[in-house]
């Protein structure tokens, strides 16, 4: 690390000792995670989300949401890509991160990330993609010339066989990769919330909760990203949105917002209610510190105004045209709840001290690697990745059968 | 076709055995490099961790908030010289009598001193705790390391490999005491080593032999002759946040429960 960055490092220090409050121990002024540590489950919850809506239409058989079923896999690719970068570019030592997968501790939670991570990728959604695609890609082949072809036919794994029976067999292995891939996305993400849920040096994030609190909002997140996607991108191809299925997602992504709200209010209460040693300064960090993200943005904007419009627009008689921009307001606000909720999981515990005395400030840099930018990056980049896929492997253009004679 | 058959064969092995090799390789040399780094401390031969277990008993009542604990550590170890860098510090406790909440503070880390006290009406009590790594025997920090780098020693100290820890601060977080931080001349963690190279040769940590008071007692935990056993038997003894079972091995004599 250079003199500079020393430099600038203890000059934003400084600035934080001024504005604690209360006693913190002299090595927690220093805030360890920052916003790239809240992108981080934030973009993998996404993941798991948008991989569970796709398993409503292949395992529960809820075909009103099959418009989106390829988009929902695409989707969670797109994020799964994205979803390592922030902790890559968290690292101290980011040459050494090869490390977490070669000479794993065991016992961390952490080292799991790298085998987790590579499980899902690898066995479910890019296996589930190619068995969804493979007859696509095979057709698209033919279709194509040049470099095209051989792309398609590289991307098929030089596979050529589209009888009845091979195809029959493709819809059965997605089939079974989505059983298994149900409770991977589970593992994936209930262990992102177990990292921090696993902590008991850390009254904030300790608790058994955390996990299925953050599987929960991340199906709420999931979906509502697939829905806005599938609002934006249909009027873009000059289609009409389907208001079957658009009903049905909505009405999925209320469900889904009522059990996180019940997960979290059931977290709330039983802390309120147990009051141990942690919660005089754990609510006067909420009421200081916390209450434009976890009262206002959180609780209000991002869970209940949501959920009460979805209720009641869906339920009641409206025109679609109402509905559509009462959905899409609402998929933009749950993200942005959702957003905050790892916000305050994750800043959260870490603006208070382990001595329970005092309070402390997160300084968000804009540059450098752990700054505002290159979070914001890392945000978008999964939208350009998703555009390629698309491009690639276009959710709604299934190949002419032409090809096959 | 024989031969060709061979060359698939030598393709189809090459292709499975080559990312099995990979980490192993990459195993191997590490475990190669290790071994030369224990190898290269042979100037402290005679050392044999077995033969040792340390620990680190406080007398809360000894303690006169100079300070020096705090600064030697800094000179000895290289610490960053900024006041968000600590591997020992020191705290002042203030007890009211009327109920008021207990004061804590700890400028500098007790480095420069303490101020007087900004009131002195209703004051209870007063006092000063020193703090440092807990050397905890069942450590969360090593739990949480993904890769291993801080671990527990066969003489019951717990090191980070600054060569080793990736810097993802996850030991920072699991620490319950505040012990740790992120060294922003390595960028790894950081942490109180008991002065493990002065263990080594036979020397007490820094801290304890610069206490003008000997508040700090240093020592082996089992022998019966340590200056330890006898400040674990001559005293009530507590450790911090006991609740949490990290069971620490810096013991604290006369501890309030106001500390924690």
């Amino acid at each position: 690390m250079s003199a500079d960055h020393l430099a600038e490092t203890v000059d934003r220090l400084e600035s934080v000792l001024e504005q604690v409050v209360g006693f913190i121990y002299p090595n927690e002024i220093e805030l360890q995670w920052s916003l790239l540590i809240v992108i981080y489950p934030y973009i993998t919850g996404l993941v798991a989300g948008a991989f569970i809506l796709a398993s409503l239409e292949k395992i529960m058989n809820v075909k009103e949401v099959t418009p989106t079923y390829r988009l929902s896999l695409l989707t969670a690719l797109a994020f799964l890509i994205v979803a390592p970068l922030p902790l890559l570019a968290h690292l101290g030592h980011i040459e050494r991160a090869h490390e977490i997968f070669f000479t794993p501790n065991l016992s961390s939670a952490m080292a799991m990330f790298g085998f987790v991570y590579a499980w899902y990728l690898a066995a479910v959604l890019l296996l589930e993609i190619w068995f969804e695609y493979r007859k696509d890609m095979i057709l698209w082949s033919r279709e194509e010339s040049g470099l095209k072809k051989w792309f398609y036919r590289c991307l098929a794994l030089f596979s050529t066989d589209i009888s009845d029976e091979a195809v029959a067999f493709d819809h059965k292995a997605a089939r079974v990769i989505t059983m298994i891939g149900i409770p991977s996305a589970f593992i994936l993400h209930g262990y992102v919330g177990f990292i921090f849920g696993s902590i008991k040096a850390n009254p904030w994030w300790s608790s058994v909760l955390i996990p299925i609190v953050f599987l929960a909002s991340a199906i709420v997140s999931g979906i509502g990203m697939v829905m806005l996607l599938y609002m934006i991108i249909t009027p873009l191809r000059y289609k009409k949105i389907d208001m079957v299925c658009l009903n049905k997602l909505a009405e999925f992504l209320l469900l889904a917002i009522i059990i996180d709200f019940s997960l979290e209010m059931l977290d709330f209460i039983h802390r309120l209610y147990e009051a141990e040693e942690s919660i005089k300064i754990l609510s006067q960090m909420i009421s200081s510190k916390l209450m434009i993200s976890l009262v206002v943005v959180q609780l209000l904007l991002g869970t209940l105004v949501p959920a009460i419009s979805l209720a009641f627009f869906r339920f009641t008689t409206f025109p679609d045209e109402i509905r559509k921009l009462v959905y899409f307001l609402a998929g933009i606000l749950v993200q942005v709840g959702i957003f905050s909720t790892r916000w305050n999981v994750v800043i959260g515990g870490q603006l208070f001290s382990k001595s329970l005395r005092g309070l402390t400030v997160y300084k968000m840099t804009f540059f450098g690697l752990e700054g505002l930018f290159i979070s914001i990056i890392l945000l978008v980049l999964p939208f350009f990745l998703l555009y390629f896929l698309i491009r690639i492997l276009p959710p709604w253009r299934k190949a002419k059968e032409a090809g096959q004679s | 076709m024989k031969k060709g058959l061979k060359r698939r064969e030598f393709i189809k092995k090459t292709a499975i055995a080559l990312p099995l090799l990979s980490p192993a390789g990459i195993m191997l040399t590490d475990l190669v490099r290790t071994s030369c780094a224990w190898a290269g401390t042979g100037e402290v031969s005679g050392y044999n961790p077995l033969d040792h277990y340390y620990g680190m008993g406080i007398h809360i009542d000894r303690c006169i908030g100079c300070g020096r604990c705090a600064e030697g550590c800094k000179k000895e170890n290289l610490v960053p010289r900024e006041p968000f860098f600590f591997r020992t510090w020191v705290e002042r406790y203030t007890i009211f009598s009327n109920r008021e909440e207990t004061e804590v503070d700890s400028p500098n880390g007790g480095i420069n001193g303490f101020p007087e006290l900004k009131t002195q009406q209703n004051i209870l009590r007063a006092f000063f705790v020193p703090k440092l790594c807990n050397h905890c025997d069942n450590p969360p920090c090593v739990q949480v390391c993904p890769v291993g780098a801080t671990f527990k020693t066969q003489d019951g100290v717990i090191l980070v490999d600054n060569e080793y820890c990736v810097g993802c601060r996850y030991c920072i977080q699991a620490c319950p005491y505040g012990a740790r931080f992120l060294n922003p001349l390595t960028a790894t963690a950081d942490k109180c080593t008991f002065c493990y190279h002065r263990l080594v040769r036979g020397l007490r940590p820094v801290c304890v032999e610069v206490c003008p008071t000997q508040a700090r007692v240093f020592g082996e935990i089992g022998t019966r002759s340590s200056p330890l056993v006898r400040f674990r038997r001559m005293n009530k003894i507590s450790v911090l946040k006991s609740d949490l079972n990290t069971e620490p091995k810096v013991y604290y004599a006369n501890l309030d429960g106001e500390v924690r």
